[in-house]
């Protein structure tokens, strides 16, 4: 009975977290939505979340399509089939990995310190200063952290892709010896639109995961320094385990 | 005028206001003295609306902060001034944008009457040449009174203090209390103090309310606390009634 009732107590709680976290996002969305919108501070969060994010995709995109175009050449070889190395690579990259490994390595770095900010704000009392102050603090913290997820995270991916796909031609043409016109060639044979269209979608809603999963955990992080760490480590982890089954989710319904 | 009748509040199960009632008449500042951890704070977090009470009402001016709109609730906070017990600066703001900060956000000031006010209310707390600085440049002092200064800078009609001068020497404390004392007198602001400067808080407020296992013990005039043959109360200023 008493493993009934804990088991009970133990649904409640997380079922009113859940309510919390749907309403936590409803109310990013709808002042999203309406006036006035902090210019300056989306600018300065677009900077932060999208433009110096751009090494670490830089980097990851390269030895991703370069691993990509090693694996894929023996793979292909074994089939006599590596003309088609160009757009392995490339659908592998527009359509998985240049989105989710975006978004996963964006969780880590801004993501993280998005959650760590939000939570130092609430534990030195500078959101209930903003409240008090007549403010509404999901204009000036949320709103513009979830608007630049949403632009930055296209446009990484969109660099993550083209340096993907450019490091497949380094390893697969430079070094492996593939014809460059094939690599490219076949590529636009097989690449659709709706392949490219579809890797976009799925950024912009991983995106929205980032920003509202950060934000809410640092928004109702726990108290002292204890506290900012646990939310800070729980915002990446379920950011990064939220992504990956949405990825699911939406490849199922878009390809 | 702020009316705190009959609030109860809980938290995971352990109640920390049990049946607080309280009255401050407008221009007049109440000190809320008592244990550490039993309330004191979250009693004035109710007043400013930052918390909703399990039971009970608050209201400031007839108005039940509780059944407010967040726009009603805004506009009433917009009358607030707040100082919080660790100051709670924007760390990536500097001391001028800090204090500028409502004004430029609240207010259609110009630039320039914006930077006229914030100096000039930087230089009522002693801070002429530190607007420059961050939060994390400056001393602790230094903080509460940027703090001071931005809560005063749009001339609030309510103030809040949380435990203003914790934390600080004496000196720097007795600064804190007299800015206190000095800006009343200019602005004439209906305020609550949380403290536990005794006897010093006596001096600049017209009532004292003692909070004790969740309810108001006794509240008075400094002088009726002092002389107050109550145990509890003693315990509470006995020491520092020696020490005068």
């Amino acid at each position: 009975m008493n493993i009934v009732r804990r088991l009970g107590a133990a649904s409640l709680f997380g079922l009113g977290r859940l309510g919390r976290m749907g309403t936590f996002l409803l109310k990013a969305v709808f002042y999203s939505l309406t006036p006035p919108l902090k210019f300056y501070r989306l600018l300065k969060q677009i900077w932060f979340v999208g433009f110096q994010s751009s090494l670490v995709i830089l980097l990851t995109g390269a030895f991703t399509g370069m691993v990509l175009g090693l694996q894929g050449f023996y793979t292909l070889t074994r089939f006599g089939s590596e003309a088609f190395l160009g757009p392995m690579v490339a659908l592998a990259l527009v359509k998985e990995l240049g989105p989710v490994i975006s978004a996963l390595m964006v969780t880590g770095r801004a993501g993280s310190a998005v959650t760590a900010e939000i939570g130092i704000m609430r534990i030195s009392e500078q959101i209930d200063a903003l409240e008090l102050m007549g403010l509404n603090p999901y204009r000036y913290l949320i709103v513009p952290n979830l608007l630049a997820a949403l632009i930055a995270l296209p446009l990484l991916t969109a660099i993550f892709n083209v340096i993907g796909i450019f490091g497949g031609y380094l390893v697969g043409v430079k070094l492996l010896g593939v014809g460059p016109g094939t690599y490219f060639g076949e590529m636009v044979n097989y690449v659709d639109l709706t392949d490219i269209s579809g890797g976009f979608y799925k950024s912009i809603s991983f995106g929205a995961i980032i920003a509202w999963v950060c934000c809410y955990k640092g928004f109702y992080s726990g108290f002292g320094a204890e506290g900012v760490s646990r939310a800070t480590t729980q915002a990446v982890v379920l950011s990064s385990v939220l992504i990956l089954i949405w990825d699911y989710f939406m490849t199922s319904a878009l390809f | 005028m702020i009316k705190v009748e009959d609030i109860y509040k809980s938290f995971n199960g352990f109640e920390v206001l049990r049946g607080v009632s309280l009255q401050v008449g407008k221009g007049e500042i109440v000190a809320l003295i008592g244990k550490s951890g039993y309330g004191k704070s979250v009693l004035m977090k109710h007043v400013a609306g930052l918390m909703k009470p399990d039971r009970g009402r608050v209201s400031v001016d007839g108005h039940d902060i509780a059944r407010l709109n967040a726009k009603e609730l805004g506009r009433l906070r917009s009358r607030f001034g707040f100082l919080f017990q660790g100051g709670a600066l924007f760390d990536s703001l500097t001391v001028f944008d800090n204090v500028a900060f409502p004004l430029r956000e609240k207010t259609k000031l110009k630039e320039k009457e914006i930077k006229d006010r914030v100096l000039s209310e930087l230089d009522q707390v002693g801070l002429s040449g530190s607007e420059n600085k961050f939060p994390a440049e400056i001393s602790g002092g230094m903080i509460k009174r940027a703090a001071l200064a931005r809560a005063l800078v749009r001339e609030p009609e309510i103030m809040f203090f949380d435990e203003p001068t914790t934390g600080l020497d004496p000196i720097t404390a007795n600064t804190i209390l007299a800015l206190i004392s000095s800006c009343h007198k200019r602005l004439n602001f209906t305020g609550i103090i949380v403290t536990h400067e005794i006897p010093k808080i006596f001096r600049i407020v017209a009532r004292v309310a003692v909070l004790d296992e969740g309810r108001i013990l006794v509240a008075g005039s400094p002088d009726e606390i002092l002389s107050s043959d109550n145990p509890t109360v003693q315990q509470f200023v006995g020491d520092s009634i020696e020490g005068m």
